[in-house]
């Protein structure tokens, strides 16, 4: 099962305790696990609620300001801007990248010939994509005399600065979103390998269209692997920071187009060290993320089918 | 797909007015200047910066591999007390973002003196937070047959024994995707090398590069671009070698 499938199960078993005869030896086994759960992880989030309704910058001791970083990120025109293009990157850059992860995915399992050569070529921009090298590529070439429009000229079209253009820019970032899709690519291609062919068989036989098999055997069989490729990148969209940052020069511009929410958070904590505002802003990440994530698996009852 | 990666690499080699002249991948002027001159363009070498980044890795891969081995073998295969929320917890923190808990690790790092060493970014993984790849252990340990475990405790081995001589040289295959994982994420990761690594001689590749970006502005893309297939290069090797892990491990953890 997967993380995703795992929890959804955990979450309807009750009760049952575990007989619990291996106390001495799982407290060994768990002994960097619990230390790492509790000093780097639940510790430091317990400190940040906490610093969320402070004022701290980190040379003098937080300052109790009650809602005063709430009532600051109701106001801030920036956070809201920050907020809009996140989801923008968030809400059309993830289908995008699914859908066409799942397209090729499609076309590679009809046993293409060169299968794993394919799958290696779309599989490694994945890998790369999250460097600052390639964020530097990707610079280049939407630049205003960069590799498109370089390209664009042959055809003789004048190109913009896409990179440049406050109207572009964040089109560019969710095109090298979309370019990544290799990692969702791979994990549909293995869910495609499990769908029985037996029932392509009986539905060719029974005259079903190309189309209406993808419709009704494909789509719902894979829909588990499509939940779980959608929960995993839009938590992961949420929280991209380095290509904005690069792009713009850590700026978030031009105009704010590139302002990622992450981004905007970095700025204020650790250019700014408003630590407390940073707090603020970081749990209302962990609120939106948890909200969308909680969505999905609630919307997932009506259109995710397992077989068992 | 990978044009733009193959352009880069044609271009890295090109006297800097043609990068922006020549769209192919036919290098009509062959200039190697851009690598000497990206290498020395910042204080330090680059190799120093490369050395840096394989430290990190190296740190990383370690903890990871002893830390979340040990947590996974708990799970998948003790019984303990609160066993069910502390899984759910393991599998929550998978998915929470990083910056809920940056600010105040960024703080507690600071007090002990840590800001420039690269121990807050290995310690961490000492101490099996990365989510991930316990899971992707525990997926792997409950494939192999309890028979194995068995015949080891009628012998008299206990669990350190058991995970030792027997869990841990058959999930061999679930400890190199881990590796790859993690050589690959840490060599990438900018974010946290950022916020804790601002001096110059304790920067990453990424670091680095940003740095350069800095300081030439867009004025010398040749040598940018070389050493930005630098930084590409082991991932790249990674990728090629590593490959069948890689598609395995995201596989197994994205199916049931």
């Amino acid at each position: 099962m997967s993380a995703i499938a795992e929890l959804q199960s955990l979450s309807k078993t009750k009760g049952r305790k575990a007989p619990a005869k291996d106390n001495k030896a799982a407290h060994i086994f768990l002994i960097p696990w619990t230390i790492g759960l509790f000093l780097v992880t639940l510790g430091p989030m317990a400190m940040s609620l906490y610093l969320a309704f402070t004022d701290y910058n980190l040379l003098q001791s937080p300052e109790f300001t009650g809602f005063a970083n709430i009532e600051r990120m109701l106001d801030d025109q920036r956070l809201h801007n920050s907020l809009r293009v996140t989801f923008t990157y968030v809400l059309v850059g993830v289908p995008l990248q699914l859908a066409v992860a799942l397209g090729v995915a499609i076309l590679l399992d009809r046993g293409m010939r060169g299968l794993s050569f394919y799958r290696s070529v779309f599989y490694l921009p994945s890998m790369l994509g999250s460097s600052v090298a390639i964020a530097v590529l990707w610079k280049q070439i939407f630049g205003t005399t960069g590799l498109v429009n370089q390209m664009l000229e042959i055809i003789g079209i004048q190109g913009i600065g896409w990179i440049s253009d406050p109207n572009t820019s964040l089109g560019s970032l969710i095109l090298l979103n979309v370019w990544t899709f290799g990692s969702p690519m791979v994990i549909f291609l293995a869910g495609l390998r499990q769908v029985p062919a037996m029932y392509y068989e009986a539905a060719s036989i029974d005259g079903a269209s190309k189309w209406r098999q993808f419709r009704s055997i494909t789509l719902p069989m894979i829909s588990p692997i499509i939940f779980f490729n959608l929960v995993l990148q839009i938590i992961g969209a949420f929280q991209n920071f380095t290509q904005a940052f690069i792009v713009s020069n850590g700026s978030g511009g031009p105009a704010d187009s590139t302002m990622f929410f992450t981004l905007y958070l970095y700025q204020q904590g650790f250019k700014q060290f408003d630590m407390g505002y940073a707090s603020a802003m970081a749990w209302l990440l962990v609120l939106i993320v948890g909200a969308f994530t909680a969505v999905n698996f609630f919307v997932s009852k009506y259109w995710v089918f397992y077989d068992d | 797909m990978i044009y733009p990666l193959l352009w880069m690499v044609a271009s890295s080699f090109r006297p800097n007015d043609l990068i922006f002249r020549e769209a192919g991948l036919v290098i009509s002027q062959v200039d190697w200047t851009n690598y000497p001159n990206g290498w020395d363009a910042l204080s330090e070498p680059f190799s120093k910066y490369l050395l840096n980044s394989a430290i990190l890795v190296l740190g990383c891969i370690l903890g990871n591999l002893v830390s979340c081995s040990m947590a996974a073998y708990a799970f998948a295969r003790l019984d303990f007390k609160f066993k069910k929320i502390m899984f759910v917890l393991m599998l929550m923190t998978i998915m929470l973002p990083i910056h809920v808990i940056i600010v105040p690790q960024y703080v507690m790092f600071s007090q002990i003196g840590w800001v420039n060493t690269f121990w807050p970014i290995i310690v961490p993984k000492l101490l099996a937070t990365d989510g991930f790849f316990i899971f992707l252990m525990i997926q792997f340990i409950r494939g192999i047959p309890k028979d194995m475990d068995e015949a080891a405790r009628i012998d008299g081995a206990g669990h350190p024994r058991i995970f030792l001589q027997v869990i841990l040289p058959l999930m061999v295959p679930a400890l190199a995707t881990t590796a790859i994982f993690t050589f690959i994420w840490t060599w990438s990761d900018f974010f946290t090398s950022l916020i804790y690594l601002t001096n110059p001689s304790n920067y990453t590749v990424q670091v680095a590069l940003n740095a350069f970006i800095d300081s030439t502005g867009e004025s010398n893309w040749g040598a940018l671009f070389a050493m930005s297939i630098v930084t590409l290069i082991p991932v790249f090797l990674a990728f090629l070698f590593g490959q069948k892990y890689l598609v395995k491990g995201i596989a197994t953890t994205g199916i049931k």
